[in-house]
């Protein structure tokens, strides 16, 4: 199926249930296995001891949360360049997902700072960038909710997402870039990872299960959209009708019988 | 060119004239500036050591609430869809409106820092450094705010919406600006160092605000 074809959000919505029962069990499955071995299998490690636990939800939270604007950008460019219908529901569902998962990387973090770098918070390069990748959800979570129509909402978003994508390698290379508190790269780098593999790999588990999570919620936060979107189109037709027919047959009381149709229309 | 131009004596007498509030934000600039001391105590070593930060975090705001000026005018009374619909691309109109916005508002508080900075107990070095960064500073804070002000320009009251798409874009800008101002008085650290990258950070924005303006000016007309 081309991407094309999904732009029929019926055939879609149809899909998403097709899909959804598998992504859901693969979620539990990976974030079972992962928490089960990041607990019980993975070792304590020598210096930080049982805090290192942190680290297998805190990684794959910092992760999602930069893999989650870097698709709300191939969004942005799916509604400003090629117009797919789909993918401002996609980038506009994605905003809250996004900023939960920066939310837990900060929250665990900050867990982990305070026994290791005895500091909950420290203003160093790579905190600061998350917290303002953090910021900018919001932000973009308000830009959603001011502008009432759905498509101009998606444009203006589109815009401000791409321009937040600058952030996006600060984040990544912050810790290259700067001499920061938080450590440096040690998983995605050239020479491979410098973690051994008995810790390696619950995270790479819990990464995955990650992964599938987001999956999961997003496409039923697209579902829910979609299915809103309609909802309005059709409260907006219904108000439309009620009030042309009232302009046609009462003709005695138009003012009090438009107002009595708008009451209608709007508790439905 | 001599649309360009014509716009550019337009934005600036508009911006000058009654209503504008040009020496308003310098006003506004000031008070902050006075404000701090009451909040920290007259401790003059402190002051003078995060002067520098005073100034930068006041200037920013004072770019900030002048920025739904930007487009907002010109929006009511019709004439941006005029400008936007005529010859000249978009983008280019932007930074025309952009840099007259610049010479109105931000010019002042560039003026204003060195006398604010005495009011701070500065050292003469660190009085010159706010005010060259300021000088670099504030254009790429117009530029970057162009971006919010373009994307809330249909909203009734997006001066606050402004504000928060604006503040985290700004972060960089503020501390290499910040950064470069201490780094003058602090012996080891070098100035040119944080003084270049704010630089570039004022070109990039120069490219990046007007694109991103543009469009989102485009396409709010739809």
């Amino acid at each position: 199926m081309a991407l094309i074809d999904l732009a029929n959000p019926t055939r879609f919505i149809a899909l998403v249930e097709r899909v959804l029962p598998v992504l859901v069990a693969l979620s539990i499955g990976f974030i079972a296995l992962g928490l089960y071995q990041a607990f019980f299998v993975a070792p304590e490690d020598y210096q930080q001891g049982d805090t290192v636990r942190i680290m297998f939800i805190h990684v794959p939270a910092a992760w999602l949360s930069l893999f989650c604007w870097s698709m709300m950008s191939v969004s942005a460019l799916g509604t400003l360049v090629w117009r797919h219908p789909l993918s401002d529901v996609a980038a506009k569902a994605a905003v809250p997902i996004g900023a939960a998962f920066t939310f837990v990387c900060l929250v665990t973090g900050s867990l982990w700072g305070k026994p290791m770098w005895g500091t909950w918070w420290m203003w160093d390069a790579r905190l600061t960038s998350v917290l303002v990748l953090f910021i900018m959800y919001l932000g973009l979570a308000a830009l959603w909710s001011t502008i009432e129509d759905p498509i101009r909402a998606g444009k203006a978003a589109a815009i401000l997402t791409l321009v937040g994508f600058v952030n996006i390698p600060i984040i990544k290379f912050s810790v290259d870039w700067w001499n920061t508190l938080h450590q440096p790269a040690s998983v995605f780098r050239a020479g491979g990872p410098t973690i051994h593999s008995s810790i390696l790999w619950p995270l790479l588990i819990m990464a995955i299960g990650f992964t599938f999570l987001f999956t999961t919620l997003h496409l039923l936060a697209m579902r829910n959209e979609i299915l809103r979107r309609r909802l309005r189109t059709l409260r907006m037709m219904e108000a439309a009708r009620s009030d042309s027919s009232v302009a046609t047959t009462t003709t005695a009381a138009p003012s009090t019988a438009k107002l009595g149709a708008a009451i209608e229309a709007g508790a439905e | 060119m001599s649309a360009i131009s014509a716009l550019f004596r337009r934005e600036l007498s508009l911006a000058t004239r009654a209503g504008g509030g040009a020496l308003m934000g310098a006003l506004f600039f000031l008070i902050v500036v006075t404000v701090i001391p009451f909040g920290v105590g007259p401790d003059m070593a402190l002051l003078a050591r995060i002067g520098p930060a005073i100034l930068w975090i006041g200037a920013l705001l004072a770019t900030l609430l002048a920025l739904d000026r930007l487009f907002q005018a010109d929006r009511d009374d019709g004439s941006l869809d005029l400008i936007i619909m005529g010859e000249e691309p978009v983008e280019l109109v932007v930074v025309v409106k952009c840099l007259a916005h610049w010479a109105a508002t931000g010019l002042p508080l560039v003026i204003a820092t060195p006398l604010l900075a005495v009011l701070m107990n500065m050292e003469p070095d660190a009085i010159l450094a706010a005010t060259a960064t300021l000088a670099v500073g504030t254009p790429a804070l117009t530029f970057l705010g162009a971006i919010g002000a373009a994307l809330t320009v249909t909203l009734r009251r997006g001066g606050l919406l402004l504000a928060i798409l604006v503040l985290p874009m700004t972060v960089p800008v503020l501390i290499f600006g910040v950064s470069a101002t201490t780094a003058a008085v602090m012996e080891p650290a070098p100035f040119m160092t944080p003084f270049l990258i704010l630089v570039a950070l004022a070109l990039f924005s120069m490219v990046i605000g007007p694109i991103a303006a543009g469009a989102a000016l485009k396409h709010g007309l739809e």
